[in-house]
């Protein structure tokens, strides 16, 4: 009796304490609703929104609901997260590498690079990208054209919009060449096991990424033409360019400073992750007879990625998480749209707010999930 | 084959290729530097490309020349092992050299050359360089918000007695070192609250803070007659006792009177900002997130499984969610949830938010010292008859805490980073101001020198902090 209880006590305690908590707040917010004549419910979703949002990834205006609205926030938030972990990553691991340079220079401007933008809030870097240094760009009418077709300005970055006949065609010939690239792998590392043949996998994949593609052109009948922005009068004063895709400069500088932010923390895990693999690692490998490329692709990447991919995860999930500073600069990510504009229509803080951190959960949930998997795949096969 | 020959440098005719080398790299130097401190074009005769790309290509072939293995040359050996390895190390090594030469002009000249120091409004800053002015007129706004500026002494003083109170541990002799815990744990945070809250705020709730200095003293005083078996307790217990006890039931009517005289100022929470809310929202977030983290951890690894899962609970949640959310919810939801006529300030709403979110980080870093930690320490302690408290104090959490040290100290430095953020719910701290700053009509045009201004502070306290942080690793690491 005595043991079983010392066992449940603490227990008995802690959950008391929490359902005591969650039943004041619960009873609170109750007779508070009640106060204010606010009803709970998540009916407001289907009715009509009735506001605007500046950038939308889907069709959107203030007829459509407000769910239609919240989609629109999520969808430019997945947006701007990916952009920013696809930049993120590159810029990180090109730092991470550099940061091992035997050259004096590059390591030190690596290092100088990470300690820098490490060290200074994310806020303050998406302020002073939107407005000190975007704001320093030309107007449309004096932009110089970048690249022949594409214009910085500072009401944004315009680019011809791509117009395709016969898409689909184009996306399954791109799927099946990833399919046969995958299964071509898949062969080579079996190929590579068993008789220890090696094949050019890399020269395959591309040729097989190019080929096929342009099949779908000479033979699906897919047709590509460009739209090129073009410079048009407003007013006197006011211009601006029509036509194509244009990027609004809340997107670029949060892409920018989110990319820039997380690279240095990336940076770092790829620096550690190469410098986890140990010395005798990669001598074993070369008197073995491997080639330095060898060397790297079999013995040195696959056990750095090990060290690499869990906390590179993490900071794929504070990057999404941090894209919500977008509300600072007014980029519609689902913080504004969402947990702004619409509850300041609505009033339904509760719903509303528990509604974004839940989104925010899952994504956040889902991500980890997914590397979870790929970290179990390539982790030790211990015996 | 001999021409070959010729071109590739060797040991044999090292001085002939050393000084066509060093001459060909010099000039190739010299051009770029002379271009961007002077504007002069040496190579302006030549076709724009050409002539923009002849420094690179000239630099190139003089560290070809000059890269000679086992010259016997100290310095010429010390080069070429640190930037002239093979020719993708020199391209990108002249790359680097010419891209510093050229960003050093306009970097000096906007920061200093051109730039405006003296005068008070906006008239003096004509040059192309930056705007100082704008950061002298607007520092107090800057660094002490909307807090008046006769009563900034306060929070000058608040800052130094804190900064004093807190170096105690440097100056305690050896018979008072064991208390220090003690002290850092339950005193000075309260003196520190009592400071910052009731000081800073002023008006009626001056005299609460002379309750508070009375009620710690006192019990300090007294605490040297209480057997060290019930000090911890004691301190636990009485410092608030004392306070409540001052103020509702001895003093209360005659200070009140008092207080009307001649007390401080009020100063409601909205009104203080700036660089000095950084700390002080940094300060207390870092006070109460690491005991609550370290509960949550404790809490994770316990045996009980109902404890273990609101645990994994509460952690996942605040992890999972951005702290803007966090900050939002504080701000309109969490006044749904309090009884109609409870009212808790804005300002400690914030705090309250953002240690429970810094909390759930801090709980995950310790966890990892925890689990780190091999089973013969619990088994250890266990052995010698220790309870769960007992083991986890002496033997256990100050293993794992010194493991933890960096993890720690970079979740004390995500905190100070993220205290900009509570601009959304309306506080305004040093970046918020900078914001409001900016579009004073009559300072319109210097976003760019608050942005940089607030970026050297932050840099400097984030750069300090992490350097600190890793001494107090080098200092603490022991064996193993």
């Amino acid at each position: 009796m005595n043991i079983k209880l010392k066992d449940i006590g603490p227990q008995l305690i802690t959950v008391l304490a929490v359902v005591l908590i969650f039943g004041f707040f619960t009873y609170n917010a109750q007779v508070n609703m009640e106060n204010r004549g606010i009803d709970f419910g998540y009916g407001f979703l289907s009715q009509e929104s009735s506001f605007d949002v500046q950038f939308s990834l889907i069709e959107y205006d203030g007829s459509h609901s407000y769910f239609r609205a919240y989609l629109v926030g999520l969808l430019n938030t997945i947006l701007v997260s990916v952009i920013g972990i696809i930049l993120a990553t590159i810029l990180g691991v090109i730092v991470g590498i550099a940061r091992l340079s035997p050259n004096y220079l590059i390591n030190k401007f690596a290092a100088f690079y990470v300690e820098f933008f490490r060290n200074i809030p994310l806020l303050l870097q998406i302020f002073f990208w939107y407005f000190a240094a975007l704001r320093a760009l030309p107007l449309p009418q004096d932009a110089e054209p970048l690249l022949g077709v594409t214009f910085l300005t500072i009401k944004g970055y315009f680019v011809p919009a791509f117009i395709w006949e016969n898409f689909n065609i184009f996306f399954y010939s791109v799927v099946a060449a990833i399919i046969a690239i995958i299964v071509i792998r898949i062969n080579a590392k079996k190929l590579q096991e068993t008789q220890g043949k090696q094949t050019p996998v890399l020269l395959i994949s591309i040729g097989l990424l190019l080929i096929l593609p342009l099949l779908s052109f000479l033979i699906g009948g897919v047709r590509l033409s460009f739209e090129v922005p073009v410079l048009k009068q407003l007013a006197t004063t006011s211009f601006i360019y029509e036509g194509g895709v244009s990027l609004p400069p809340e997107l670029i500088a949060l892409a920018l400073s989110l990319s820039l932010y997380t690279a240095t923390f990336i940076a770092e895990c790829v620096r550690a992750g190469i410098q986890g693999v140990g010395k005798g690692q990669k001598e074993a490998a070369a008197s073995i007879g491997l080639t330095p490329n060898q060397v790297l692709k079999l013995v040195i990447m696959p056990q750095a990625l090990r060290i690499i991919i869990p906390p590179t995860t993490n900071q794929y999930l504070n990057l999404t998480k941090n894209s919500s500073l977008a509300a600072a600069i007014a980029y519609p990510d689902l913080v504004l749209v969402f947990a702004g504009t619409a509850l300041m229509q609505t009033g339904k803080a509760i719903e509303i707010v528990s509604i974004t951190m839940f989104t925010y959960l899952s994504l956040s949930i889902s991500i980890s999930i997914l590397m979870n998997w790929y970290n179990k795949k390539i982790a030790i096969q211990e015996k | 084959m001999s021409k070959i020959n010729f071109l590739k440098p060797d040991k044999s005719n090292l001085y002939t290729f050393l000084y066509l080398g060093s001459f060909l790299f010099f000039v190739s130097v010299l051009d770029v530097l002379l271009n961007s401190f002077f504007s002069l074009n040496l190579t302006g005769f030549l076709p724009d490309f050409l002539s923009f790309l002849l420094p690179l290509i000239i630099g190139f072939i003089g560290l070809y020349f000059i890269r000679i293995e086992l010259s016997g040359i100290k310095q010429l050996d010390l080069l070429n092992k640190h930037i002239n390895t093979n020719n993708f190390n020199a391209v990108l090594s002249l790359l680097i050299i010419f891209i510093i030469l050229k960003s050093i002009p306009p970097i000096l000249s906007w920061f200093f050359v051109d730039a405006s120091f003296a005068g008070d409004s906006k008239d003096v800053c004509t040059g192309s360089g930056a705007c100082w002015t704008y950061i002298k007129v607007w520092i107090r706004r800057f660094m002490y918000g909307m807090y008046p500026n006769a009563e900034q002494w306060r929070i000058n003083l608040s800052f130094i007695a804190l900064a004093l109170l807190g170096s105690v541990g440097y100056f305690a002799t050896d018979r008072f070192k064991k208390y220090l815990t003690l002290y850092y744990v339950v005193i000075y945070p309260f003196i520190a609250f009592l400071f910052i809250f009731f000081f800073i705020s002023g008006g009626p709730v001056f005299f609460d803070f002379s309750y508070g200095i009375i009620a710690a003293i006192l019990s300090i005083i007294i605490g040297f007659f209480i057997p060290s078996k019930f000090k911890f307790y004691y301190f636990l217990i009485v410092p608030f006792g004392l306070y409540i006890l001052l103020k509702y039931f001895i003093f209360y009517e005659e200070l009140i009177e008092l207080g009307k005289l001649d007390g401080l100022n009020w100063v409601e929470t909205g009104a203080w900002g700036g660089l000095s809310l950084t700390f002080i929202i940094s300060f207390f977030c870092l006070i109460f997130c690491f005991p609550i983290g370290m509960a949550f951890a404790l809490g994770r690894r316990s045996g009980f499984p109902l404890i273990r899962y609101i645990s994994i609970g509460f952690i996942e949640f605040w992890r999972g969610v951005p702290l803007i959310t966090v900050l939002f919810m504080s701000a309109v939801m969490f006044p749904m949830f309090l009884p109609a006529d409870f009212f808790i300030d804005k300002l400690v709403r914030c705090i309250i938010a953002i240690s429970l979110f810094e909390a759930a980080y801090v709980a995950e870093v310790i966890r990892g010292g925890l689990q780190a930690l091999p089973r013969g320490q619990y088994e250890a302690a266990k052995s010698l008859g220790m309870g769960y408290w007992r083991m986890h104090i002496f033997v256990i959490l100050p293993q794992a805490l010194k493991l933890v040290i960096p993890g720690i100290a970079n979740t004390f430095l995500a905190l100070v980073k993220d205290t900009p953020l509570i601009f959304v719910v309306g506080l305004l701290e040093i970046v918020g101001m900078l914001n409001l700053a900016k579009t004073n009509p009559e300072w319109l045009g210097f976003a760019m020198e608050g942005y940089v201004f607030a970026a050297i502070i932050f840099w400097i306290i984030c750069y300090a902090m992490s350097k600190y942080s890793y001494n107090l690793e080098e200092k603490y690491k022991t064996d193993r």
